[in-house]
């Protein structure tokens, strides 16, 4: 790779010391600039916790985690990481539009320049007219919305997204889908993204990468080669579905069948 | 006709308002409550008194004064040339009222205080927090004259002894409501590099704030019964807990006077409970089901 890597792991492994067990063994990735890469594989691979390690919410047990150039650690003190879990974790005292200022506050922006990019997320997150909302007063979409807005507002080079639209109706997370793409785009981010759902992957992604459990290793990577923008109509190319059944194969080498979770996916 | 008049209840009474007919009704409740209340005393007085029974303890006028002896008593001078009762005890109730709010403030501050230091060290709270509780078991009885005895008889001392009674329940409830803040959002603002004292204040004060406000409510009440108990071993007469002491006195001369004395007393705590409340509604912004 000529680019310098956005993230870099090498050599990762994680073991947790209480019950003795190895979530992640020498786990070795690249994600380029701007780059999707979903993570997926039957729960017990170790996906959430691989993201949780390039994020630096947790230390490795051994191997380097470089982000951006940086140790994680030190990429984290940069603000580098924009972080969205599934649930939208909103602070429910905070109208919408401060939970989006959030970050902005805590870096120290003011009053003024907070406004008009709080402003600028919510049109960009299609929320205008509902920032003096408290999150309560909206539905699950709209709040993973907003919790998207505030993860993007301080411009970070990475987003890392744990399984957001996984507590969301079929419907919904798909018109989410398109407007992740488009804010991807333009906002011209990296994203890493822990999912387990194939189509979910496949749509969204450039490149996926399939896990497999106990511990948790690299199974194999495919790459989405499918054309951007992408819209609808996308997952009903025949590309689409050849890609989706790569991707079920490799799990399904991985032992991905033994677990009801990966199966509800394969047969929607 | 039966129809149309379900129809539209809302043409019947077009000037109500969904607010002020529940403002209206909760009103009326209070009024119902209250004279239910007062009707029970009575009732009691009467049964009791007319067929002469003794237990639990014979009823009559001195035990139990009737509530339109008290309401009397209220408007009439309270002793040779003095003022009316019912200034007099305003005059007491505004006194003790200082040394709660006084004690109040600094118990509360105190208490939240401690929660803060306590929920920042796993060894703090190991360390101190059995004595914090060992603190709460000693009788007000027992502290008041100590407290009287180092900061010399005041308002100041009865301000202590109420603060000591307010900061236990803050501290107990602040801790656990700094500590309510689910896992993720701690995780959010790690990924922000948010410093402690952000943490502290943009995360674990906000989410402690319902916790808090519990505590404020049994606090409140608490900080007025501190001060007038305090009043006792400083020998302040200008508080509700002289004019306790002194209709006690002549209880069995004029009983009504201490028990006027008694529902000012409860009024005052009340009057502190609702500040609390109306603060809580002014301060606190939560999804309903964080709300009591």
């Amino acid at each position: 790779m000529n680019v310098q890597p956005m993230v870099a792991l090498s050599g990762v492994t994680k073991t947790f010391t209480k019950g003795n067990v190895t979530a992640l063994r020498e786990i070795d990735l690249q994600i380029g600039p701007g780059e999707f890469v979903s993570l997926i594989g039957p729960s017990g691979c170790g996906k959430s916790t691989l993201l949780r390690l390039i994020g630096d919410l947790t230390p490795p047990t051994a191997g380097t985690v470089t982000v951006n150039g940086k140790p994680a650690p030190q990429a984290r003190a940069d603000h580098d990481y924009g972080m969205v879990f599934q649930d939208s974790v909103l602070f429910d005292w905070r109208t919408v539009e401060k939970n989006v200022a959030l970050p902005l506050e805590l870096l120290g922006w003011d009053r003024a320049k907070r406004k008009a990019r709080v402003e600028e997320m919510l049109r960009l997150v299609e929320l205008q007219g509902f920032g003096g909302h408290h999150p309560w007063q909206l539905s699950g979409g709209m709040q993973m919305r907003v919790a998207i807005a505030r993860a993007l507002s301080f411009e970070p080079s990475l987003l890392l997204m744990d399984e957001p639209f996984g507590a969301l109706d079929e419907m919904t997370r798909e018109r989410l889908n398109i407007e992740l793409l488009e804010i991807w785009r333009r906002t011209e981010s990296t994203v890493v993204f822990v999912t387990h759902s194939i189509s979910e992957a496949v749509f969204l992604s450039t490149r996926v990468v399939v896990m497999s459990p106990r511990p948790g290793r690299i199974a194999g990577m495919v790459d989405i080669d499918l054309p951007q923008p992408r819209t609808a109509d996308t997952r009903e190319e025949p590309r689409f579905f050849e890609l989706v059944t790569e991707v079920r194969e490799l799990l399904r080498g991985v032992g991905a069948d033994e677990h009801g979770s990966v199966l509800a996916e394969v047969s929607e | 006709m039966t129809q149309a008049a379900t129809a539209s209840p809302a043409l019947a009474r077009p000037s109500l308002s969904p607010a002020l007919r529940r403002g209206g009704i909760r009103a009326a409740t209070t009024l119902v409550t209250f004279a239910a209340l007062c009707g029970l005393y009575e009732l009691y007085h009467w049964v009791w008194a007319s067929a002469g029974w003794t237990w639990p303890f014979p009823v009559n006028d001195t035990t139990l004064p009737h509530l339109w002896t008290i309401a009397k008593a209220l408007g009439r001078p309270s002793g040779y040339q003095g003022p009316l009762l019912i200034v007099l005890l305003l005059h007491h109730a505004w006194f003790t009222a200082k040394e709660a709010l006084a004690g109040f403030a600094l118990g509360a501050v105190t208490g939240f205080v401690l929660a803060v230091a306590l929920v920042h060290s796993r060894l703090a709270q190991r360390a101190l927090l059995p004595y914090i509780v060992a603190s709460q078991t000693i009788p007000i009885l027992a502290i008041a004259p100590m407290v009287v005895v180092w900061l010399k008889s005041g308002w100041q001392s009865v301000a202590v002894i109420a603060a000591y009674l307010t900061f236990f329940p803050v501290t107990i409830n602040v801790l656990r409501g700094l500590q309510s803040a689910e896992a993720r959002a701690h995780e959010l603002m790690r990924s922000y590099a948010a410093s402690r004292w952000q943490v502290l204040w943009r995360l674990r004060v906000p989410a402690s704030l319902p916790y808090l406000f519990t505590a404020l409510k049994i606090s409140a009440t608490a900080s007025v019964v501190g001060a007038i108990i305090g009043e006792l071993p400083s020998s302040i007469q200008s508080g509700l807990g002289g004019a306790i002491i002194n209709f006690n006195q002549y209880y069995s001369l004029q009983p009504e006077n201490l028990w006027a004395t008694n529902v000012v007393a409860a009024l005052l705590g009340v009057a502190f409970f609702l500040a609390v409340v109306l603060a809580e509604k002014l301060v606190v912004r939560r999804a309903p089901e964080h709300l009591a």
